[in-house]
Order: C-alpha cells, then sequence, then structure tokens
C-alpha cells in the first residue's frame, strides 16, 4: 500500500513539471531587472571580493539578485591566465620581416593537459594550448606570413586547425595533409593571414566535440590592411592612430560539461562562471568599445550575446568594413560563428551595464556579465 | 590427542581436550595467544596492504566521489535545506549549488569537505513558488552533479506544540481507531464455529502475508535512499531474520500454554505495531513534502486498510476470553506507534531508521504467521481433519483479498 501512494506522489510530480516551467520564465524576466553587482558577492566560504574600489569590499548584504550566483570566487590562474587579462592579451608573435617586405610572425603553442577552475572550487580536467583555456589570442595583421610551431605535450593526438585560407596540408585535421600530431611530435603550420577579421582556431582531432569541449581553442584576429581597404581599416590596426581610442575585448563564448553527459553544466565568456559578474569589465565611457566575439559552445547549438540598455554595430565574421546588422541589442551565433561589435556609452550615465547570452539557461548557469562603465 | 596412540583401554578413544593440563588450560596466557595469534597475523597482513598499497601502487585515478541527499525541507519562505551525508570511500567538496538549472548562493553548516560519512546541512535562501516542483543540483569540486527534489513546494511543518498534536491525531486515526474498530468483531467472531474460525484464523495469516511482502517492497525502496555505506538493501533481509530469530526464541520459552492465545495476540499486535509505525513514517514524510492535498485521502484509504488488522489481532484469542483491558493494550499497542512514526516522519525522517522499523516488523510479522499456521495446525490435529483445506485456502485467500482491495483505497 505504501508502494502505490508513491504512485501518487508521481502524479503529483507531473502536474508539478508544468508549474517548473512557468517558475523559469519568472527567473528570466528576474534577470532583466537592473542588478547591483556591488553586492554579487555571495554568502559562504568566507572568502572576500578583491574588486570593488568604491565599497572597499565585496562582502555586502544580500540583495535579489545577487544570489543567483555562485558563491566565492576563483584563483588568479583560474582558467592559466586571469580572466580579466585574457580579455585584452594579444599575441603579435615574434616578428621579423622577408626581403619581400612581408612581415614574419612567429608563434609557439604547446597543448597539454591541465586542470582549471571554471566555477569557484569547481575544477575541470582541460586540454589547453599554453595552459590556458582559451588558448592565447593569436593577432596580426592581413597579408603576414605567420609560422606557427606547434608541440603537442598532451596525452591525446591533437592538432591546429585555423579558420582562415590556408592549403589542404596546413589544415591541421584528422586524416587530411599533416593530419594528426602525434603525443611527443611537433609541426610547424605556415600560411599568410587572410582574410582579415575575427576568427578562431581549434583542435580538429576526433572525436571533435571531445577535443574541442575539452577546451583546445582561441581567438585568431587579424587586422585588415588599410592601404588595401581605405580608412575604415585603420581603426582595427594598431599602427595608425585611430585604432587607439578604441578599447577592445576578446570574448569566447564556450561552456563546460563537466559530468560528460553531452550537456554543459558550465556557460561563461572565457570559461569562468559569472566572472565579470563578480569583476566587471571597466569601459571608458567617452572611448568606443569593440568586442570580438566568437562562440565555441559544445553541445548546445546556438549561443547569444544581449548588451543592456544600449545597442551596437555587428560585423559578422569581421571579414567586412561596413557593419553587417546595424543598431541591435542581441545577436546570436552558432558553434565557430563570430563577429565584431563596435559600440559606445558616450553620453551614458557611468554604472553597469550587463551583458549575457539571452537564452535564459545559460545567464542563470553563469554566462552573465557587467561592464562597469566609468567617466 | 596425542595420547591416543597410549594404551589406555579405560578411557574412550576419542575423548575431549583434557582440560587438566595447565599448559592448555582455559584463560591460560597460552590459550588467549592461540586466539589472538590469527587477529595480529591480521593486523600485520593490513599494515603491509597500506604500506605498499596493495600492489596496486600509486592511485592515479580520480577520487570517487558520492553524496547522499537524506532530506530536503523549505523550513521557511526564501529557504530550502538539503541534508548530505558523504556515503563514498574519499572525502568530497561541496563547491556549488544549483536550483532549477541556475546557480544559486548557499550556506553550509560546517566545512565544505566531508569526509567518509560525514554530513552537513546546506541552506539555499531561494524563492521557492508554493505547489510547484523544484530540483536542486550539488556541484562537488571535480563536476559531479548529485540531485535533490522538491517534488511539491509547500513549507515544512515547524516542530511547535499545534503542528506535534494534529499529527498525533492523524497517527491515532490511522493506527489506534481501525485497530480498535476492528477487535469490535471479537463477540461476532467468537460465535462462529470451529470451520468460521479456521476461516478466521486463515484470512489472518493472509493478511500479515500480504503486510510482509508489502513492508519489504516498502523497505527496499526506502533503503536505496539509506547511504550506500550502510548497504540498506541488504540491511531488510538480515534485520528482518533477526527479528525473526529473536521473536522466536522469546516465543518458544513461553511454556504456560493456557495463556497462548493471548501471547500470540500480543504478537501479531506488535508486528503490526511496527507495520504501522512505517505508515505512519510514510505519512508524515508525505506531509513533510508537501503533499497534503493528498494527506486527507491517505488518512481515509490506511484507516479502512487497517480496520481488518483488528481481526487479525483478535483470531488469536477467539477461544479465550481475556479481561477487557487487554483489548485495550492490544489496540494501544497495535496501533499507537503510527502516532511516533508520524512524528518521526514529520520532523526528522532518516532512511536508515525507517529501514530498520520496517525490517523489524517484517520479521516480526512472519513470526507471528508461523504461529497462527500452529493455531490452525493444532486445531485441525485435534479435530483429524487435514490442516490445509479450502476454508484454510480460502481464508489466506480472503485475506489477501481485502488487503489488496482496501491498499487501492490508499492509491488515490
Amino acid at each position: 500500500m505504501l508502494n502505490l501512494k508513491r504512485l501518487s506522489r508521481r502524479d503529483v510530480l507531473r502536474v508539478g513539471a508544468s508549474g517548473a516551467a512557468l517558475a523559469g520564465a519568472g527567473g528570466a524576466l528576474a534577470l532583466l531587472a537592473p542588478v547591483d553587482s556591488r553586492a554579487s558577492q555571495s554568502a559562504g566560504h568566507g572568502t572576500t571580493h578583491p574588486y570593488d574600489p568604491q565599497t572597499g569590499s565585496g562582502d555586502s548584504e544580500h540583495d535579489g539578485h545577487s544570489m543567483s550566483m555562485t558563491v566565492g570566487d576563483v584563483g588568479p590562474d583560474a582558467i592559466g591566465i586571469d580572466p580579466t587579462a585574457y580579455l585584452t592579451t594579444f599575441d603579435y608573435g615574434t616578428a621579423s620581416t622577408f626581403p619581400s617586405g612581408q612581415t614574419l610572425r612567429e608563434y609557439e603553442i604547446v597543448a597539454y593537459d591541465k586542470e582549471i577552475e571554471i566555477a569557484p572550487g569547481v575544477f575541470f580536467p582541460a586540454w589547453t594550448y599554453n595552459g590556458q583555456v582559451p588558448g592565447p589570442t593569436i593577432r596580426c595583421n592581413e597579408g603576414d606570413r605567420l609560422r606557427i610551431r606547434f608541440v603537442n605535450a598532451g596525452s591525446h593526438p591533437h592538432t591546429l586547425h585555423f579558420h582562415g585560407i590556408h592549403s589542404a596540408f596546413m589544415d591541421g585535421v584528422t586524416g587530411i595533409g599533416r593530419g594528426n600530431i602525434e603525443v611527443g611530435e611537433a609541426f610547424v603550420y605556415e600560411f599568410d593571414a587572410k582574410p582579415f577579421g575575427c576568427h578562431l582556431y581549434h583542435c580538429h582531432s576526433v572525436p571533435l566535440k571531445r577535443h574541442i569541449h575539452k577546451g583546445l581553442y582561441g581567438a585568431f584576429i587579424v587586422n585588415p590592411d588599410p592601404e588595401k581597404h581605405g580608412e575604415r581599416a585603420r581603426s582595427r590596426h594598431p599602427d595608425y592612430d585611430e585604432s587607439k581610442e578604441w578599447q577592445e575585448h576578446v570574448m569566447m563564448m564556450n561552456a563546460f560539461d563537466t559530468t560528460f553527459d553531452g550537456a554543459n553544466e558550465v556557460y561563461a565568456v572565457n570559461s569562468v562562471a559569472f566572472h565579470y559578474m563578480k569583476h566587471p569589465i571597466r569601459i571608458e565611457r567617452d572611448r568606443p568599445v569593440r568586442v570580438y566575439l566568437i562562440n565555441i559552445t559544445e553541445f548546445d547549438p546556438i549561443n547569444s550575446f544581449h548588451l543592456h540598455a544600449n545597442f551596437f554595430d555587428y560585423y559578422d565574421h569581421g571579414t567586412t568594413l561596413e557593419p553587417t546588422l546595424r543598431t541591435v541589442d542581441t545577436i546570436m551565433q552558432c558553434q565557430a560563428q563570430r563577429g565584431i561589435l563596435e559600440f559606445s556609452f558616450a553620453g551614458f550615465e557611468p554604472g553597469l551595464y550587463m551583458f549575457h547570452a539571452h537564452q535564459s539557461e545559460f545567464p542563470e548557469l553563469g554566462w552573465m556579465s557587467a561592464f562597469e562603465v566609468v567617466e | 590427542m596425542s595420547d591416543t596412540a597410549l594404551p589406555q583401554p579405560a578411557r574412550p578413544a576419542i575423548t575431549p581436550l583434557d582440560t587438566s593440563d595447565p599448559e592448555l588450560s582455559r584463560w591460560s596466557l597460552k590459550w588467549i595467544g592461540l586466539g589472538l595469534l590469527p587477529l595480529i597475523l591480521l593486523a600485520g597482513v593490513l599494515a603491509i596492504i597500506v604500506a605498499t598499497d596493495g600492489g596496486l601502487g600509486e592511485r592515479a585515478a580520480p577520487p570517487i566521489e558520492t553524496l547522499n541527499v537524506q532530506r530536503v525541507t523549505l523550513p521557511e519562505l526564501n529557504e530550502i535545506q538539503v541534508s548530505v551525508v558523504n556515503d563514498g570511500p574519499d572525502a568530497i567538496t561541496i563547491a556549488q549549488v544549483l536550483v532549477d538549472d541556475a546557480y544559486w548562493s548557499f550556506e553550509l553548516d560546517g566545512g565544505a569537505t566531508l569526509d567518509r560519512l560525514e554530513s552537513t546541512t546546506i541552506t539555499i535562501p531561494y524563492p521557492w513558488v508554493e505547489g510547484e516542483a523544484h530540483a536542486i543540483g550539488i556541484i562537488s569540486r571535480n563536476g559531479v552533479v548529485f540531485d535533490a527534489d522538491v517534488p511539491v513546494a509547500i513549507e515544512s511543518p515547524d516542530s511547535d506544540g499545534e503542528t506535534f498534536l494534529r499529527f498525533a491525531l492523524i497517527g491515532f486515526y490511522v493506527g489506534v481507531i481501525p485497530v480498535g474498530l476492528g477487535l469490535l468483531w471479537y463477540p461476532f467472531m467468537r460465535r462462529l464455529g470451529s470451520g468460521g474460525m479456521r476461516f478466521i484464523l486463515a484470512l489472518t495469516i493472509g493478511l500479515l502475508v500480504f503486510l510482509a511482502i508489502d513492508m519489504f517492497g516498502e523497505a527496499q525502496e526506502i533503503a536505496l535512499s539509506v547511504p550506500a555505506a550502510l548497504n540498506g538493501p541488504l540491511l531488510v533481509p538480515v534485520v528482518a531474520l533477526l527479528a525473526f530469530l529473536a521473536l522466536m526464541t522469546v516465543a518458544s520459552r513461553r511454556s504456560d500454554a493456557p495463556r497462548r492465545g493471548l501471547a500470540v495476540a500480543y504478537q501479531i499486535a506488535l508486528g503490526i505495531g511496527l507495520h504501522n509505525m512505517g505508515e505512519g513514517l510514510a505519512i508524515g514524510a508525505a506531509f513533510a513534502l508537501g503533499e497534503v492535498a493528498l494527506g486527507v485521502f491517505l488518512i481515509i484509504g490506511f484507516t479502512l486498510h487497517n480496520v481488518t488488522e483488528g481481526v487479525g489481532i483478535a483470531a488469536p484469542i477467539l477461544r479465550d476470553q481475556p479481561p477487557l483491558r487487554h483489548f485495550a493494550w492490544l489496540a494501544l499497542l497495535a496501533g499507537g506507534p503510527a502516532i511516533p512514526g508520524v512524528w518521526i516522519g514529520g520532523f526528522l525522517y532518516s532512511p536508515f531508521w525507517t529501514t530498520i522499523f520496517l525490517a523489524i516488523g517484517i520479521g516480526a510479522i512472519v513470526q507471528v504467521v508461523v504461529e497462527v499456521s500452529r493455531i490452525i495446525m493444532r486445531g485441525a490435529e485435534r479435530e483429524n481433519i487435514p490442516w490445509m483445506n479450502w476454508t484454510t485456502f480460502g481464508g489466506v485467500t480472503a485475506g489477501l483479498a481485502v488487503m489488496y482491495a482496501t491498499a487501492l483505497l490508499v492509491a488515490g
């Protein structure tokens, strides 16, 4: 008789399921409400919030939405690099010039296994490029010759597969051209950087899903050549003064399946859940902002980016100098899709402006961030 | 036995150990040493295994993380509490908590790292929605997610006096009242002939067998949420067997035959009492989990279901005519435990103790089945008829059928 009673409990559960869906929608609405991230540090674990200069402490009292976040903070080297430093770290390699005048840029990338901290206290056994996830941001100018020496010091065969234009031999795919770089082997990938734009590189060994979601990916940015494309290209090229005022940030939308069941437990930009909520990205109000946004999320078909209280121009793949979308506040990307966002907070009230995926599930699982706009 | 080679015809060829030998006399140091020797060697072997990792070498695999959710309560609005125990072989660190697939803040009542069989309570300030379901995920250091459920969110009962009384009343309705009402059939049953008596006794066996099977299923289900290290599913048959043997031992000591019927009645009442305690636990736990909507119907179902238990208790004493007070005690013994059952289920439900109680109940009921069968057999012997005939079979069938039918009421 007692187990028959259990049956009825399950009936109640079934009724409750539709209610739970409604509750989820309510949570989504709550996310849109203004949030004071200074109160973002939640109770527990006794860690302090190192960021906020105004209150001097992040251990402020709970208020509303600050509950909806991880507890504590990650170590400074959580993903092999400070997530805030990652935003603005561009690797131009070791540059030299060919007699022809072409610039040669040489890089070294080593793949090895390393545990990273993707949420406070939650560790993920990652496969990394140079010990960080995402890997280093490789940046160069259009037309540069790139030589990237790849060393596999990991535990499985890996490759470097660049999204760009190159020969089949250099494609970095299992079974094609040079193919897999076995453990202990090294190989130099060499090609000219084109087309200009916001690209990425990743491991293309099989099984592909595993090699990607374990952390083998990074941003690959090719600056447009103003001599070829005119004045508009100048703001994206570091040799020109027009680029100086821009505040550029690299964001890779990624996620981690900690239970290895084909669904993600942690979503983020740049690996650490809620990191830029706990440490908002500082923006000088009167200087324009450019975001190199790349989606490398595994398992979910799309990811998205939504900016609060502002609109932006969007350049899909970054391969054009004219926006492909104008004045939007939300865009979506499938895996490996990427683009450049340009916007400005000039004249805005200083304060916190959120940005996050707009599938409510993702922000609640970590892909929630904020700009702190200051005068 | 070294002396068997010597010609000593006066003594049997095989003699017990010669205790007169001072070397081997009881409690001598040597004797104690012989008893301890295997233990000392065992300790040595264990030390070697620990020191050398049992020849397996350094353990390279990540630690095995398991976490057992003991209880989820909603003590107030905007608060969820989850009690967990580490039932795995290695320590586990609780890193983050999810509610409905959203990371949420939380507090622990101790450190984040739990050693083997260590427990903690997680307090989550979550605005739960009344009447709806919530899912909680607890994430370990290595990203393993352990699930806990709130099937229907409703504020958990406070352990104040009023709730205490309310729960006692439920236990009274479910336990004491129906058993007492069932016992009121006593005068009616006394007028039955020997065939009718046998039918009623067989019916009792049917009732009890149904209860034992039902309790076994329930105990196994609850045993699944007992921390794995305590091996809940194994405990059920083992504890039931021990309870059965203990009660058989107690029962066989009683040689005062005239009071045998009453003694059996008390034994039945005890077994049924443990069973009703299990029912009380289930009802209390249902209330704690917020299934109050089911509660009233559940109470009606259990009440009807338990009326038949009174018949079972009265069956062995139809030939005696015990003083009236015994009926009150029997009703209390069989029905009363439902009251503490509801209290425990509602306030401090523990899968481990529930499993133990249910297992004891199974052993008690099986023992009573044996006793009642003996009464039937003895009666059949007196009348010189086979004890297993269509009357007996009909009674058992009727007992099972009645229990099955009234159990449907509980199904809601």
